[in-house]
């Protein structure tokens, strides 16, 4: 079992204080800390998501997360603001241009006025369309599910953007500056949420989830949906939840309770 | 049937020299356009996160979808053995291959990498329907040369039929691609057809003759050669039948939407409540382009007046210019009207979710459009300088197997 699946990244149990405790200790010590639990880079990793960089993504995992609408509050955007603080992304004051990949979307009811607010950002599809027409390869989808593209590869055809139901990918227009190495962009390529890849990589939580959780209304839980022990497998086999245009068969790894 | 006999035209007058000026300035125009103005960046173009393919996505399925209609005259002749239009084969090739050539150079100019074509070429992904075209242009480039070259050798005359079939089977397939681009998307409801790739290919038809008759016009007319009654009668009626067959298809998909109630909001955008979208549909694609052109080439035939080669060349433009109304609402417009992710609920966002959305085409995106469509020009009238595409004669005499035959009966 490993190490992410037995600690799954939970609302109510994940505690950033443990977190930042374990980065400064394993830098100090370089040991492992607790039966099970090893750091990425010190020790051997044997979980799927704290793996070496020669190790592939396992199709044993199936990231995905689960966004509780009973607890995102329509004014919070933590975790649209952590994603850009997180990825590097910027606004020129373009909005028709500017890229987001992460934003929240207000919805309601005409009949009734029951409104709702959600996160909208890529969907992380088990079918993803935009792997599909992207016509180099650009567009893929790693073992564990999650979705990228490699902008070395990538054309900017933007036909993924035509493809995307959920209006996921962002072209980017602007000259960029000041990049973060860990999510690197380029202008003429077109880009999407990542699921903080490089953060679950390392053992860590995305960082919008991780926002959400710390600052914000607690409603973001990310996990192993192959993990039937996970909390968020536990959560979707206990609740109904929802899939955005669940209707096209797409899969989407990210599932939305009292939508 | 006589010898055809085809000639050069002489290049030399001075309207000749401006319009290979004026064409040779757009392209260049279009190219550096591309290169500075979007040098620093993408955000002065008319398409943005939103409405995603511009206008010149809109030159682009003009020229490509035409391309393979603009053939569809040789085929007729080399397939269909209709001999009357032998002797229009060679400029229907040059004519596909030059409008498809104008298409792929604002594919290429699009990109946001456009100095990663060759990561196109390099890497295919074969269940990607735009990597697909990508082969199917190129191909269809290779086809249309050969098939040409049997045409234009004597020698290899005998193979015209099967180089012919060869390339009518490769564009109807193509045609159906570059369909199936919208058809295969279905996320937007504006698209996700499977009547896309046959409405393309019938676009096609229509689009194709209608440049082809305006070329030809245009050819014969500026170096002083003659077209009888007969193939501009035969021109005509033929566009008008494509002309109908567009109708019908456009028909045919606007009705399937109707019916399905989950579709009646896109219909409601386009038909009625879509602004520019709706006018340019009504008064563009059915009325421009397809309402009076089949009055000019059918309305006046019943009182035993036929269309004049002024009347083809009026008829062949409305249609053009309806062309262009249908591709701008099916690309733009289709873009136009929002996702559909959250069925029966209001949506916003700062993401322009739920909203209409807007598109301006930028000078840039015009010029990448009108720059291709000279680039076209370009390679007919420096093909037709120094190749023999074009045919001595087309008057009456020269092209209707039956002429002779009728004038010398007692």
């Amino acid at each position: 079992m490993s190490a992410r699946k037995t600690k799954p990244g939970t609302a109510a149990e994940y505690d950033p204080g443990r977190r930042s405790f374990l980065g400064s200790a394993a830098a100090a010590a370089g040991v492992a800390l607790a039966p099970g639990v090893f750091l990425y880079g010190i020790a051997k990793p044997e979980s799927a998501a704290a793996r070496g960089l020669d190790v592939a993504a396992s199709s044993d995992v199936r990231w995905g997360m689960l966004i509780d609408l009973n607890r995102c509050d329509s004014g919070c955007n933590e975790c649209v603001n952590a994603c850009a603080t997180e990825n590097g992304i910027k606004s020129h004051g373009r909005p028709e241009t500017d890229a987001q990949w992460i934003r929240k979307v207000d919805i309601r009811d005409p009949r009734s006025g029951l409104s709702r607010s959600l996160p909208v950002m890529c969907q992380h599809c088990a079918e993803p369309p935009c792997v599909d027409v992207c016509p180099t390869g650009a567009s893929f989808k790693r073992a564990d599910g999650i979705v990228l593209v490699d902008r070395h590869r990538c054309i900017g055809c933007r036909y993924c953007m035509m493809a995307c139901p959920y209006k996921a990918r962002s072209f980017v227009h602007e000259e960029l500056e000041d990049q973060k190495p860990h999510a690197p962009r380029g202008k003429g390529t077109v880009e999407s949420c990542t699921m903080c890849v490089h953060r679950v990589d390392a053992d860590e939580l995305p960082a919008c989830v991780e926002a959400c959780t710390n600052t914000g209304g607690g409603a973001m839980l990310f996990g192993d949906l192959n993990d039937p022990d996970s909390e968020i497998s536990k959560r979707v086999a206990s609740y109904p939840t929802r899939q955005i245009r669940a209707d096209l068969g797409l899969d989407p790894g990210v599932r939305y309770q009292n939508l | 049937m006589k010898r055809i006999i085809y000639s050069e035209i002489e290049g030399r007058s001075a309207a000749f020299r401006v319009l290979v000026l004026i064409l040779g300035a757009f392209v260049l125009a279009a190219v550096f356009g591309v290169f500075f103005g979007e040098h620093g960046g993408y955000s002065g173009n008319g398409a943005n996160n939103h409405v995603v393919w511009g206008v010149p996505d809109v030159f682009a399925m003009f020229l490509i979808v035409a391309a393979s209609g603009a053939l569809n005259v040789a085929i007729i002749s080399s397939v269909f053995r209709k001999t009357l239009y032998k002797p229009l084969e060679r400029l229907s090739c040059l004519l596909a291959i030059a409008l498809l050539l104008g298409g792929m150079m604002i594919l290429m100019l699009e990109l946001g990498r456009p100095d990663r074509v060759i990561v196109a070429m390099l890497n295919r992904n074969l269940t990607s329907q735009l990597a697909w075209n990508f082969i199917l242009y190129s191909g269809f480039i290779t086809i249309v040369i050969i098939y040409l070259w049997f045409q234009m050798e004597r020698r290899m005359n005998r193979f015209i039929p099967a180089a012919g079939m060869v390339a009518f089977i490769w564009r109807v397939i193509l045609t159906t691609g570059s369909g199936s681009i919208y058809g295969f998307l279905v996320a937007r409801e504006a698209y996700d057809s499977a009547v896309m790739g046959p409405m393309f290919v019938a676009m096609s038809f229509s689009f194709g003759l209608a440049v082809y008759n305006l070329v030809l016009l245009a050819a014969l007319r500026g170096s002083g050669r003659e077209i009888g009654d007969v193939l501009l009668r035969r021109l005509g009626r033929l566009l008008g039948i494509f002309v109908v067959v567009v109708l019908y298809f456009a028909a045919v998909q606007h009705l399937t939407n109707l019916y399905a109630a989950e579709h009646s909001g896109v219909e409601r955008f386009i038909l009625r409540d879509g602004g520019i979208y709706t006018l340019l549909f009504w008064g563009g694609q059915i009325l421009v382009g397809g309402l009076l052109p089949l009055v000019l080439l059918f309305g006046f035939s019943r009182r035993g007046i036929h269309p004049t080669g002024r009347i083809v060349a009026l008829a062949s433009m409305l249609v053009i210019v309806g062309a262009f109304a249908q591709l701008y609402v099916l690309v733009i417009g289709g873009q136009a009207y929002p996702l559909n992710m959250f069925p029966g609920m209001e949506v916003s966002s700062s993401f322009f979710d739920g909203v209409v959305l807007s598109y301006t085409p930028s000078l840039v995106e015009i010029g990448v459009g009108l720059g291709a469509m000279s680039l076209s020009g370009l390679i007919v009238l420096v093909g037709i300088k120094v190749l023999r595409f074009l045919p001595a004669t087309l008057a009456n005499s020269a092209v209707d197997p039956h002429f002779v035959a009728t004038s010398e009966k007692p």
